[in-house]
């Protein structure tokens, strides 16, 4: 007989689960789901050694196992953090943790632009959602922010510096999936930079895949750029057989155009698996060069969380409600809104209202004045 | 006079090259340790000098030896620390720079100690000179059978090679270190694993600073015990002071931590007092990123007991009245200088020299680099003390690396001590571009309440 797997028990925020050794803090939380998973700006699953840089998924270690049950002195990373037997974590129960998140989402939008009214990410950016969630209503910063010189990533990609949050995914996307990288990061501290050296385009089949895993509006798809407002479009699953990648994707739709391709992606934001069983990592000819909707089979409405602003009357199986107008109206029809202006003898009728500057005032209509 | 160690020879003529430092007595702990101790027994006696780390941390050195794991067949490395680059500390510059053979003869007994065959001096960029000097006395070494195949015919083989920098303080942390020694980007990694288990080139590595390796030397040569007598405590044997400011004789000091703060600044041996017969302001007693001490709890402790020049003393009574031996770069202010500038000034290295990797400490040092300035420059608010506070309170401690910590002590302490000082800057705009606060009450004695 095998022998059984040893499970760790980890309690977090009073929840006790069962994990593998070698889970992190966050993988356990993302296990127990709902309010106790800490958020992730840096860290992605599916990429190796991402994470332990954004400090928005810092948790406090009450009890670091059954064997040492001393806490850790310091806020732990919790993508970074592996539990022990017996740990006791505290996310959303310790007012130092929510105190620190604060700091650390106060510290990421000092030099964002907040530019979210003309961001193409706006809608499924996690910055937003983390700072709806955890950020202070206003800044306490009063300098200027952080510019950065333009680069230009090619075709395909545009990539907004000011808006990035050095979260090194997309270095490691160019390390781990595409054979060459070409990009990284450039300079220190506060003017360190996501770049191309000499301005070197990407030009890899799978570079494309490092704006889905921009957290931010930093590397956008320039084939969609000021198209639509995520929330306009409508995605669906769709899949096509490609021989270089799964074909596997997520088109985003407005009537039968597509507007954008992506890959697909759960709910933490990170490309799912593919049928196949590996990360779901789409090509760029997918990716940028089949936008008409005869190149796919659609699989159907994907399914959107429906507390993202994307879901907004999309959900699957909706029933429209019943009219009530008819019934509380013992009957009658609604009548339709009327222009009074045009008809109404108290209001002038010849008095054009759009000759008016500012707004329409009684001595406007005054007979003496007319 | 103190005990003398590291520079008991350092006035000798020509101790930098090979034949006067081996006419001097150099090299006897390499043939002690390799012909009579095991490299168990090397790191027993480290352990029992209660040699600590002396880059700043003060982590018990042999204890990190202990810490080494030992798997077979995987090489370990020992790295020395030579990145020595925290403002107000050029201790490591002088022991490199003048008796360099004594660097190298701590390494060769480390190496063996540790198992090491592959040593590495990772060299601050700027120190480019001091690279030839260490090469040339590696060289020597080479030549006279310290260092190569089968030394002393005992069957250790090791080599160093010296590496130089690229001028990033960053590169002072031991992780990201080995980072920028493998040839990448020197971004401090994320612990655990520590270096002792997964250092360089993912092998078991201990990385020291120089003055610790170079300690290695008078502890092999007179015993861990009898070096263990020097000093008091916990604070053993001798530590290397680079003192600086407006004193009167700034230098390398080698002091055997016994002494008190006052006597250290005032005696003719040391520092020689204050420059032009000005009066004591404040002191910066570990390097930059140590608490700054105003003089009354320089010299004194908050009980009233005299302050010495050791670790446990110069931290008495925490971050609140006390401050750090740190690496002992010994930054002295008199009472023309202006803490608020002084602290924009460190505000604004600790913004340079960020490696922008993680949020708190890329966005946070220059925010407060920021509202120092303005402050300084009479257009700050009262409100932006306060800001300066939290600030600094919510990097502390969040971050992946020290660097952090070491950019928000500094701020935190001069709030702490001085903010009358801030406050008279943001009251008097105008005055504060031309005049000084000066002394005020910051040496007056302090009210001890009677236990």
């Amino acid at each position: 007989m095998a022998e059984e797997k040893k499970l760790f028990k980890v309690t977090i925020d009073n929840i006790t689960i069962e994990v593998e050794p070698g889970t992190s803090i966050l993988n356990a939380a993302r296990k127990i789901g709902g309010d106790v998973v800490p958020p992730a700006m840096c860290y992605y699953s599916k990429l190796k050694d991402s994470g332990g840089k954004c400090r928005t998924c810092l948790v406090r270690v009450a009890a670091g196992s059954t064997a040492d049950p001393r806490p850790m002195p310091k806020l732990v990373a919790s993508c970074r953090t592996n539990v022990m037997d017996g740990m006791i974590v505290e996310n959303i129960t310790s007012p130092a943790v929510q105190e620190a998140r604060k700091g650390v989402v106060e510290f990421l939008l000092i030099n964002h632009p907040l530019d979210c009214p003309i961001c193409d990410q706006a809608g499924e950016c996690h910055l937003q959602d983390l700072s709806y969630e955890h950020g202070a209503e206003s800044t306490r910063y009063e300098f200027n922010r952080r510019t950065f010189k333009k680069h230009d990533l090619g075709p395909y990609i545009q990539l907004h510096m000011t808006r990035c949050i050095l979260c090194y995914r997309c270095v490691f996307t160019a390390d781990q999936v595409t054979n060459k990288r070409v990009h990284g990061v450039l300079d220190r501290g506060d003017h360190s930079e996501i770049a191309t050296y000499i301005e070197k385009n990407l030009n890899n089949d799978f570079i494309g895949n490092v704006i889905d895993v921009c957290p931010v509006g930093a590397l956008t798809d320039k084939t969609f750029r000021f198209k639509n407002r995520v929330w306009f479009t409508k995605p669906v699953d769709a899949h096509r057989n490609c021989d270089k990648c799964c074909g596997e994707v997520q088109l985003w739709m407005r009537g039968d155009e597509v507007f954008r391709v992506t890959a697909r992606k759960d709910e933490y934001g990170e490309i799912k698996d593919s049928s196949k069983g590996s990360t779901g990592w789409i090509c760029n000819e997918c990716r940028f060069e089949k936008k008409n909707a005869s190149d796919w089979v659609i699989e159907g409405l994907s399914n959107i969380s429906r507390h993202s602003v994307i879901s907004q009357g999309k959900y699957p199986g909706l029933v429209k409600p019943n009219e009530t107008v008819v019934e509380v109206m013992n009957g009658h029809a609604p009548r339709l809104m009327m222009n009074i202006h045009s008809v109404s003898e108290v209001n002038k009728p010849e008095i054009e209202l759009s000759k008016i500057a500012g707004p329409a005032h009684s001595s406007d209509f005054n007979s003496n004045n007319a | 006079m103190g005990v003398k160690l590291l520079l008991e020879k350092a006035h000798v003529e020509n101790i930098r090259l090979y034949d006067v430092y081996r006419r001097e007595g150099g090299y006897r702990s390499v043939e002690k340790a390799l012909k009579t101790l095991s490299p168990d027994q090397v790191t027993e006696e480290v352990k029992k000098s209660g040699l600590r780390g002396r880059g700043g941390a003060g982590f018990p050195a042999g204890m990190k030896w202990s810490f080494l794991a030992k798997p077979e067949g995987v090489p370990r490395y020992l790295v020395c620390n030579a990145d020595e680059s925290e403002p107000g500390t050029f201790k490591d510059r002088y022991l490199m720079e003048f008796i360099p053979h004594l660097l190298i003869e701590g390494l060769i007994v480390s190496s063996y100690a540790l198992g090491s065959s592959r040593t590495y001096i990772y060299i601050r960029g700027e120190y480019a000179w001091i690279v030839d000097i260490l090469e040339q006395a590696i060289a020597e070494a080479k030549n006279n059978g310290w260092l190569g195949k089968n030394i002393l015919g005992t069957g250790f083989d090791c080599e160093i090679y010296v590496q130089r920098g690229a001028g990033a303080y960053i590169c002072g942390e031991e992780t990201a270190l080995l980072e920028s020694l493998e040839g990448k980007r020197g971004n401090p990694r994320i612990k655990p694993p520590f270096p002792a288990v997964k250092g360089l080139y993912g092998c078991p590595t201990v990385v020291n600073n120089v003055e610790t390796l170079a300690a290695v030397v008078p502890i092999i040569n007179m015993g861990g015990e009898e070096y263990a007598k020097i000093g008091v405590g916990r604070s053993t044997g001798t530590k290397l002071i680079s003192a600086c400011g407006n004193i009167n004789k700034p230098g390398v000091y080698e002091i055997d931590m016994t002494i008190s703060v006052e006597e250290f600044i005032y005696s003719d041996e040391y520092c020689g007092g204050i420059r032009n017969g000005k009066r004591l302001k404040a002191c910066i007693p570990g390097g930059s990123s140590v608490p700054i001490l105003p003089a009354n709890l320089l010299l004194k402790t908050a009980k009233g007991e005299t302050r010495y020049m050791n670790y446990e003393s110069l931290s008495d009574g925490g971050f609140a009245t006390g401050s750090m031996m740190g690496s002992g770069g010994f930054i002295v202010l008199d009472e023309d200088q202006c803490v608020v500038k002084n602290t924009y000034t460190l505000a604004r290295f600790y913004r340079h020299e960020s490696c922008g990797q993680c949020s708190p400490c890329r966005e946070g040092t220059g925010w407060m680099e920021k509202i120092l300035l303005s402050i300084e420059n009479g257009k700050g608010k009262m409100s932006d003390i306060d800001l300066l506070w939290d600030i600094q309170r919510k990097i502390e401690g969040n971050t992946i690396c020290p660097l952090g910590d070491a950019a928000a002590w500094p701020v935190a302490a001069a709030i702490r001590h001085f903010r009358d000082e801030f406050e008279w800057h943001v009251l008097n705009p105008d005055k504060c571009l031309t005049e000084n606060y000066g002394l005020r009450h910051y040496a007056d004695p302090i009210h001890v309440p009677v236990a």
